[in-house]
């Protein structure tokens, strides 16, 4: 099928918005409403995916976990884009020296992993959502410079960029009127897999209680306190653990079908 | 005095021997120069280096004075100014030298507001009367495209629009018409010698196309190997070369002086190049 990754990303993203979006107005039952004795209690009437081990509906858990879900991809990759690709324009755009030093100041903290940076601002300032929305997004700071470099490099090796020259558009004014919407597909693809690894990195540290308080739902918390129940209720682990694998395959094959759609030679071959 | 005047000038990429020595050669207000010579002979590097274009690993010295004023050395934030307003440039390659994201009008448009005051309204009105000017039928139609809808000679006359738009003193030309198909050319190069003369620029037209060189110039430097081996009214030089390699290249232009059946004549019949030094060879 034509462009199946593309389509299914979209999909998969789609509901992931949609779920998100109803959950802000509605869901079946409020997702931190205790049903008495109905704690672990199977699917029944209303309540489609049964109840949790406290006795809390399982379908408007996962519905509203997508809420934080988003929020937190769309901070973290924010926060990362934003400083990322200035960086990387800057890096691509200076010579020597000063653009070497971007660049090894990037890699240093794309040594760093993200949960160690999110253990060590929980540890400083107590964990938040937005201590992980944080540490997640400086952490995928570096991979946005490094493409946005890597892609004003050719840009700016192009016949344009010395045609605009040629024209007297001062050299760093070009980076805006030319690098920037030329390197825009590349990043988006980037935006679109850092979305993906977002997800992933917020139910990890949501799973290792360095996420959102409590009360806040989120897939990670959940997977975290289904363990208890694994063979009593294994469905308890199964939704939100199907839930975040769906949204992060999702960005990945959103970002994936971007880039063959935005690849010329692939696209004349289509 | 002339309006450029390039004395002694020699390039050198980074520590390799210099690709450029000792070029000398001047042009007039509203002169045509062609500059001729096979690839890699120093040609674009000529034109980047008045343009002040150089890759910045490159060290241009020796002198080039246009209208006066000391190109060699200038810093970019008085040279940018300059370029598309006092000198401009038209590239090989009209498909690589429009930006894809852009419109064709805004880029044009671009270059005169870089350079004086004027409004969008303003900058729009010039530029497409500039469309006109290079014969590009329904002009607004043009302004709203992007480069990939266009033809390659629509391109190219929007290149040549950009280069023009300012009424510059000097063009140079860089092969505009190596990469677009012969009557295309033919159409381009009027367009090119129209504007030309209206603008009252000349033009330093860089091409290894003897037929293309004799239909726009008047004076004609012939470049080997990084030095200038020729120079003078075209008239002269292609009745009367004095260089055997200048003597090689008009009998491999003359086929029609070719008995049938006999051998092509090269260069090479002509005039045998000393070794080189390796590594001196540059692109374009």
């Amino acid at each position: 099928m034509k462009r199946a990754s593309l389509w299914t990303g979209v999909v998969l993203v789609g509901i992931v918005l949609v779920a998100g979006l109803v959950s802000l107005v509605w869901t079946p039952f409020d997702p931190n409403r205790v049903f008495p004795g109905a704690a672990l209690q199977g699917p029944q009437g209303a309540h489609i995916l049964g109840f949790d081990q406290l006795g809390r509906d399982l379908f408007s858990r996962v519905l509203a976990g997508s809420q934080i879900c988003l929020i937190v991809g769309v901070i973290s990759v924010s926060i990362a884009a934003l400083i990322g690709v200035p960086w990387g324009i800057a890096a691509g755009m200076l010579k020597g020296w000063p653009s070497e030093l971007l660049m090894r100041v990037a890699d240093i903290l794309y040594a760093f992993p993200a949960l160690l940076l999110a253990i060590l601002f929980a540890a400083a300032r107590g964990s938040s959502t937005w201590s992980a929305m944080t540490a997640i997004g400086i952490a995928t700071i570096p991979a946005f410079a490094r493409v946005a470099r890597a892609a004003t490099l050719s840009v700016m090796s192009s016949d344009y960029i010395l045609a605009a020259r040629a024209s007297g558009t001062p050299y760093l004014m070009s980076a805006v009127r030319h690098v920037l919407p030329n390197i825009a597909p590349v990043l988006g693809v980037q935006a679109s897999v850092s979305f993906g690894m977002a997800i992933l990195a917020e139910a990890a540290l949501s799973y290792l209680g360095l996420g959102s308080p409590p009360l806040v739902v989120t897939w990670g918390r959940m997977l975290r306190e289904a363990q208890t129940y694994m063979f009593n209720d294994p469905a308890l682990a199964l939704w939100p653990g199907l839930a975040i694998a769906g949204a992060v395959l999702g960005f990945n094959l959103l970002g994936d079908g971007l880039r063959d759609l935005l690849d010329p030679r692939l696209r004349e071959a289509v | 005095m002339s309006l450029l005047e390039v004395r002694n000038l020699s390039v050198a990429f980074g520590r390799r021997p210099p690709t450029l020595t000792g070029i000398d050669f001047t042009i007039d207000a509203g002169a045509r120069v062609g500059l001729i010579g096979q690839s890699g002979s120093g040609k674009s590097v000529t034109a980047l280096a008045v343009m002040g274009l150089l890759p910045e690993y490159a060290t241009a010295t020796g002198s080039i004075r246009l209208g006066g004023t000391e190109l060699i050395g200038r810093p970019d934030a008085l040279f940018a100014p300059m370029r598309g307003n006092d000198l401009s440039m038209v590239f090989q390659e009209p498909m690589t030298a429009l930006d894809p994201t852009m419109k064709v009008g805004r880029q044009v448009a671009e270059v005169v507001r870089l350079h004086r005051k004027s409004s969008r309204e303003q900058a729009r009105a010039l530029t497409l009367d500039m469309l006109e000017q290079v014969d590009l039928p329904d002009p607004e139609q043009v302004y709203d495209a992007f480069a990939h809808q266009l033809s390659g000679g629509q391109r190219q006359r929007v290149v040549l629009a950009m280069a023009l738009i300012n009424q510059p003193d000097l063009v140079i030309c860089d092969e505009p018409t190596t990469a677009l198909d012969v009557t295309v050319q033919q159409q381009v190069l009027r367009v090119l010698r129209h504007n030309l003369d209206a603008v009252g620029a000349a033009c330093l037209f860089i091409t290894h196309d003897l037929a293309v060189l004799s239909q726009v110039c008047d004076q004609v430097l012939v470049m080997l190997d990084g030095a200038i081996v020729e120079a003078g009214e075209l008239k002269s030089v292609f009745t009367d070369p004095q260089h055997p390699y200048t003597r090689g290249l008009l009998a491999t232009a003359r086929l029609d002086q070719v008995a049938p059946g006999s051998r092509l004549p090269t260069v090479a019949d002509f005039y045998r190049r000393p070794e080189r030094t390796p590594g001196t060879e540059v692109a374009g």
